[in-house]
């Protein structure tokens, strides 16, 4: 017995260091490449462009930083995405109660039937051409509203909202409330939305990250530049290379030599200042987001 | 008729629940049906000043044309390649990671390693994709470095047809295996604790419950994502693969999707009602990849999604 005992402890040590090793290895490969990057980011360009930079900043300084910050069209892009992400996410959470509270009422007989119609558009949907024409159609091409409207809502969240509703709302509240003479709406405004806090970050954060990183929808629908939301300038940054001139040019004759070694610099700074708002956030919603996908797991 | 019925029931009985139904009714109605009736160019040689309901039919012409054209082998072959290596790949990772983190004892270690490999989710695929590129440059990037320091040769990796899919894949996986490990550890958080107690006393060791109690625990959540997986096997994000690609590398990194915007939008003369027969072509696959994996999934392991 005490023979078995002790084979099992040993096997169990063998497990939990290997375990370990194993949480090692995926904690060290995510954050490694970031760590590269916010420490190229702070580095000497030419110390970047020669592979001198592998954990720590090489010879500290801002010159990344100083270049993204000089370009107008990063201060525009910046603008821009956040205009777009604040009223997109409002117009989100609106439309996403709106739907999911009549949808979450037992008493409400036609639930099934709207349930329906809005599932049915998650297997199947007409697509990119005749969303375009239909974007096209109603003049919208150009405007912040061909990014906000066709993406007013998703029916997957509007399902985990709905879900949250039927767990923590019940029915003999709105019964009590119904007695006072309070009706469906005044319950939604009065009791059901100071209840619902957690879900409503949830929704703010699920629909504010897409907004934020919204690139394909952008690219279609604006031509205009002065329209267009930061995504889309640091692509013509990192990805075709297209820089201003007059980014690189308030930098001495002696950096000339470092230009190539700036540009591959600017990248990097640029990689973190896009991300900024992200980071922030993100410590302090990581809670809520795992939240998000539990209660959407609730109904699997 | 049941439903007109129980539209009038609500008609007299929830006024207010319909009222706050009229917006996103409508929303969807417009939004995401008419561009379902809107497929309908798809069977039409579609002209702008003619309008959807005008513009002559022409039946499967433009279904034909597709499938007829060089490109679609070649489309439908990448689409299949990077999608399943994606899965195949990225789908054992997230329950191995959520298996090991739910085993561990160390709380703030445990705490420490899930926040980390969360943050990726939360990179566009805009900067994403730079990261990438800016890894794999020959010239200035970690790789290049990296096999300079044992003197070998670099090569352009993202100009080789042949590691596209790899270098999406392990990407892919860098970036969102993490975040899925978190509706396997809401799983796993469910499987009841006496289980685990029952099996120690019988003289189980902790990897031994990983295989007898874990995974079982686990296995209609693995299954229920199994199967949303490969029901949208033909639909790989557009804007990742989209902006890794280049001239190089196009022959093994034109998709179903970045081939139809190619040829429905970005040239100056669009052909939209071949583009749209593409994509109804793709979505109809779509639905019935997931419905088949379903009922597949049904008999076989009792467990499907509706």
């Amino acid at each position: 017995m005490k023979n078995v005992k002790m084979r099992s402890t040993l096997s169990d040590k063998f497990f939990y260091t290997f375990n370990f090793l194993f949480l090692l290895l995926a904690f060290v490969g995510v954050i490694y490449p970031l760590i590269f990057i916010l420490s190229a980011s702070f580095s000497e360009p030419t110390a970047v462009s020669s592979g001198k930079v592998w954990l720590f900043p090489v010879k500290f300084n801002l010159r990344g930083y100083e270049a993204v910050f000089n370009d107008s069209k990063i201060w525009r892009g910046y603008y821009n995405s956040i205009v777009n992400t604040f009223f997109g996410t409002l117009i989100n959470i609106a439309l996403t109660i709106l739907a999911a509270y009549p949808l979450s009422k037992k008493s409400f007989r036609s639930k099934k039937y709207f349930m329906f119609l809005f599932i049915f558009t998650m297997i199947f949907n007409g697509g990119l051409i005749p969303t375009y024409l239909l974007v096209n159609q109603l003049n919208l091409i150009n405007t912040r509203w061909a990014l906000w409207l066709p993406n007013a809502m998703s029916v997957y969240n509007m399902i985990i909202t709905c879900t949250f509703f039927k767990h923590t709302i019940g029915e003999e509240l709105f019964e009590a409330a119904q007695m006072d003479g309070c009706g469906d709406i005044y319950f939604l405004m009065k009791i059901v939305l100071p209840l619902s806090h957690a879900i409503i970050a949830v929704n703010a954060l699920l629909y504010s990250v897409g907004h934020w990183n919204m690139f394909f929808d952008a690219m279609i629908y604006i031509q205009d530049v002065t329209l267009r939301p930061l995504q889309i300038v640091i692509r013509g940054i990192l990805l075709q290379s297209q820089f201003d001139a007059s980014m690189t040019s308030n930098v001495n004759v002696e950096a000339l030599a470092a230009q190539e070694g700036l540009a591959e610099l600017l990248k990097y700074s640029l990689i973190i200042v896009a991300s900024i708002p992200m980071l922030l956030i993100y410590p302090f919603v990581q809670k809520h987001f795992v939240k998000g996908v539990m209660v959407g797991a609730i109904k699997g | 008729m049941r439903f007109v019925k129980s539209l009038q029931y609500d008609i007299r009985n929830n006024k207010q629940l319909l009222i706050l139904l009229i917006l996103p009714v409508l929303w969807v109605l417009i939004f995401k049906y008419q561009p379902m009736y809107g497929l309908l160019i798809a069977f039409k040689d579609f002209k702008a000043h003619l309008g959807i309901l005008h513009s002559p039919w022409v039946g499967l012409k433009h279904f034909k044309a597709f499938i007829n054209s060089y490109m679609f082998a070649r489309v439908i072959k990448n689409t299949l390649i990077i999608s399943i290596q994606s899965l195949i790949c990225g789908f054992p990772i997230p329950i191995l990671l959520a298996l090991a983190l739910n085993a561990t004892k160390n709380k703030p270690w445990k705490k420490l390693v899930q926040f980390t490999i969360y943050a990726p989710y939360f990179i566009s695929t805009v900067v994403m994709v730079s990261i990438i590129i800016q890894f794999l440059s020959p010239s200035v990037g970690a790789y290049g470095h990296f096999v300079k320091l044992f003197n070998l040769e670099t090569k352009v990796l993202m100009g080789i047809p042949k590691y596209f899919s790899t270098i999406y894949t392990v990407s892919g996986i860098w970036q969102y295996a993490g975040y899925s490990t978190i509706i396997y550890l809401a799983a796993l958080a469910g499987v009841d604790p006496t289980l685990h107690e029952v099996a120690t006393i019988d003289g189980a060791n902790r990897f031994k419950r990983i295989l007898h109690v874990d995974i079982p625990g686990i296995t209609p959540t693995m299954v229920t994502l199994l199967i949303l997986s490969v029901g949208q096997l033909l639909q790989i994000g557009f804007e990742k693969i989209f902006l890794m690609q280049n001239p190089l590398n196009m022959i093994s990194s034109e998709i179903i999707s970045t081939y139809l915007y190619r040829v429905g939008l970005k040239t100056g003369l669009p052909k939209f009602s071949y583009a749209a027969a593409i994509g109804f072509l793709n979505s109809i696959v779509n639905v019935a990849l997931l419905v088949s994996v379903n009922m597949a999934s049904k008999k076989v392991f009792k467990t499907s999604i509706w």
